[in-house]
């Protein structure tokens, strides 16, 4: 047996067209393992968060009744904030469910309804007065133990003692149910409330507003620095040893752990400069920090990347370094700055570490109305929920993460459509 | 480039807002431990919403970084109010007085208890405070008798005590930062260790090596560091259930379907036991209050008030509602009378 060259040649052929297979079915594995990945993270979230959207309203017909709420019938706004909301609802209560005698039951009735439908029924009265004397047929929100009940996560096969909700106040919901006077309904409140320790009432408004504000500051001040840098170190600084350690240096900081940057925020901005702690405008500054490094280096490879025929030609055309760079270069260069720039944004709204040193962690039920209120952003709200004891907060939790995740997308998307739009191949 | 024009004035205003703020603060700030968190921030949500005035501001910072927070000086850019999962240290007393924090009104607002809790798939555990320590040590005496200590070597609960299950060891915990930690330290494992005469001397010969037997857990893998997140805990006592999980009584409460609490010395962690004190894991809770900022932050009397009414911290109140253990009325009533008379603390 002897072998033909012919027959090496083929041999060895097939052994290179095997490692390439190989090699492609790494790359494919590697893909699937990644996608993978992400379908469970989507999927665990998704299954766990979409519930979160509907929350259980119970229908209530309320007596306005005058003798409680304004009993001098002055219409007086001091009597009427200050009247006890909470006593209709129960009497409400009591009516609906007459067999309900003893102290004890009574308040387990009370609270199959959510603390938030006080808050309800007196805002109906602030606004249209009128109301007193009337009854009107109310959807208030339900408890969220009975929301659990509604949504499943209450199993009422487990033992009374091991149940939060216990044979009484199954029958009473279930009886509210019979009546269709218990409905899932869109759940606005998360969008539109604060933080709040009622499931029920809870809601992300507050941390997306102070994120808005704390990616504004964030945008005004990475931005225009960023650019000036990239645009200074790419055009005008000679090349010697100091820029090269500006740039060792710009390459580091993208790498530094962001809490580093929470240290250092709250030695200079809150210890030296006595900004108040906890405001977006804090936040926004230290996130500035953390994301200047990136939009340094994407500018920088942005400008790189237009070709210095152009920049040749506006000088042949007697344009001045300025003017080439306003009118030619920058322009060009723009739509690379800008994905960098909103990459790097992307991940200052989700970055929660350096907040905690600045006191952005923290229960604010306050919607913020500037940069100095105190505020939350939503990856903190995300966490806070992650770590509050009531089962109602686990499916929040998972619907805040997939809010966040929108973002993201959202943010990430419009970064690859500026590159497809406006980017120039050269 | 022209966007730089836009952007000097506005940090100027920024800034000069910035500056306009230190002036004054119309919200109340409250700082410190993560395990009276969940009590604070629905006293103040509840305030915020009846009182018509601004919602406090709660952080979870932790017992320890609250009160440095807090001691850091009086003004409004530091805490009026901090948390605590135990009492104020004599050190920390004396950093407060020393910054000029020296009117500090103490309020005890009632108990947390402490549980060692697994998963209803496994039958529950009754162990003694003995075992507990025996079992999660580093060092443990000699079972000899002798009067020295050798690394732990038990591997199962049996190991411990043969009426125990065979099961190793497995107890997921919070970290040494904990408040919850040093309690269950405190309160568990140093209770168990003084169940040896000769360590028990020891505390008053040689204090330092005395908390170095009793405090120091093992760091063989039997009892697991898992973060600050109990709900995380409870999660994996569902996915694990030889597993054991140490954490506050509000947890198990609001998990009564999926976990129940290990007896410890016989008693059950339930809310009547833990309320009179028959259940030996248990911690007050604290906060504490700076008298300057009483007069000075708008809503600040009016919160201390509501958090001290029987509405709140009662036997049936919305705190009890979310897992705190009401004081017993007498107590109750002692510190709602010094909260009214705003009386300091003198020392420690």
């Amino acid at each position: 047996m002897t072998m033909t060259t012919a027959d090496k040649i083929q041999a060895n052929l097939n052994k290179r067209y095997a490692a390439e297979r190989r090699f492609r079915s790494y790359g494919l594995v590697s893909v699937a393992i990644g996608l993978a990945a992400l379908l469970f993270l989507f999927l665990s979230i998704i299954g766990k968060g979409y519930t979160a959207f509907q929350q259980t309203y119970v229908k209530l017909d309320v007596q306005f009744d005058a003798a409680i709420i304004d009993p001098q019938r002055t219409r007086d706004p001091q009597t009427l904030a200050r009247a006890d909301y909470g006593k209709l609802i129960k009497k409400t209560m009591r009516e609906r469910f007459p067999d309900v005698k003893n102290r004890r039951d009574k308040r387990k009735l009370y609270k199959l309804i959510s603390p938030g439908a006080v808050y309800m029924i007196q805002d109906m009265v602030r606004n249209d007065p009128r109301l007193i004397g009337t009854t009107q047929t109310v959807w208030v929100p339900a408890d969220d133990d009975v929301d659990m009940l509604i949504k499943g996560y209450i199993n009422r096969d487990e033992p009374e003692s091991a149940r939060r909700l216990k044979d009484k106040e199954i029958a009473w919901i279930d009886s509210l149910a019979a009546t269709s006077s218990l409905e899932k309904r869109f759940n606005k409140t998360f969008f539109t409330a604060g933080d709040s320790r009622e499931p029920e009432l809870a809601g992300i408004w507050g941390a997306v507003v102070g994120s808005f504000y704390t990616l504004v500051v964030t945008l005004v001040l990475s931005f225009p620095i960023g650019v000036a840098t990239a645009v200074y170190l790419e055009e005008f600084a000679p090349t010697n040893r100091w820029t090269d350690l500006i740039e060792v240096n710009i390459n580091n900081l993208a790498a530094v752990p962001s809490i580093v940057f929470g240290l250092l925020g709250l030695s200079v901005f809150l210890n030296f400069m006595a900004l108040p702690r906890s405001a977006p405008l804090v936040g926004g500054l230290v996130l500035s920090l953390m994301t200047l490094p990136t939009v340094i280096i994407a500018s920088r490879a942005s400008l790189q990347s237009v070709p210095p025929s152009i920049r040749e030609g506006a000088l042949g055309m007697g344009a001045s370094q300025m003017q080439m760079v306003a009118h030619h270069v920058l322009p060009l260069a723009m739509p690379g700055m800008l994905t960098g720039t909103i990459i790097g944004m992307a991940r200052a709204l989700g970055e929660s570490a350096p907040l905690l040193m600045i006191g952005m962690v923290a229960f604010i039920v306050n919607v913020p109305e500037g940069p100095l209120d105190p505020s939350t952003v939503l990856p903190v709200q995300i966490y806070l929920w992650a770590d509050t004891p009531e089962r109602a907060f686990v499916e929040r939790t998972s619907a805040a993460t997939l809010v966040l995740l929108a973002f993201l997308v959202v943010m990430n998307g419009a970064a690859v459509w500026l590159r497809k739009r406006f980017e120039q191949r050269w | 480039m022209i966007r730089l024009k836009h952007t000097i004035p506005f940090i100027l205003s920024v800034a000069v807002s910035a500056t306009v703020f230190a002036a004054g603060r119309d919200y109340i700030s409250i700082v410190g431990s993560s395990t009276v968190y969940p009590f604070a921030t629905v006293v103040a949500e509840q305030f915020g919403r009846s009182s018509g005035m601004k919602t406090p501001k709660v952080e979870a910072t932790g017992s320890g970084g609250g009160m440095k927070l807090f001691c850091a000086g009086v003004g409004v850019e530091h805490p009026d109010i901090t948390n605590s999962s135990r009492r104020m240290k004599a050190s920390e007393f004396k950093q407060c007085q020393a910054n000029g924090v020296t009117d500090i009104i103490e309020v005890k607002i009632g108990y947390d208890g402490i549980v060692l809790a697994n998963s209803k798939q496994s039958p529950q555990m009754s162990v003694s405070r003995k075992e507990i320590y025996l079992a999660l040590a580093k060092q443990i005496p000699d079972p000899s008798g002798a009067e020295k200590l050798i690394p732990n070597p038990h591997k199962t609960w049996k190991d411990v005590n043969p009426s125990l299950p065979a099961n190793n060891i497995a107890v997921l915990g919070p970290p040494p930062t904990s408040g919850t930690r040093d309690a269950f330290v405190e309160l568990a494992m140093e209770g168990g260790c003084n169940k040896f005469d000769w360590i028990k001397t020891m505390k008053k010969q040689d204090k330092k090596q005395y908390k170095s037997i009793c405090h120091t857990v093992r760091e063989d893998g039997a009892f697991i560091e898992a973060g600050e997140n109990d709900n995380l805990i409870v999660q994996k006592l569902e996915a694990n259930p030889k597993a054991f999980g140490v954490f506050g009584f509000s947890f198990l409460d609001q998990n009564a379907d999926k976990i129940h609490g290990s007896l410890v010395d016989n008693k059950e962690p339930t809310f009547e036991n833990i309320a009179d004190g028959s259940y030996p894991v248990s911690r007050p809770l604290y906060f504490y209050v700076k008298k300057a900022h009483v007069s000075a932050i708008p809503g600040a009397k009016e919160f201390l008030a509501e958090f001290t009414s029987d509405k709140a911290w009662g036997d049936e109140g919305y705190l009890s509602d979310k897992g705190l253990i009401p004081m017993p009325e007498k107590e109750r009533g002692k510190f709602a009378s010094d909260v009214r008379a705003l009386s300091i603390l003198s020392s420690l």
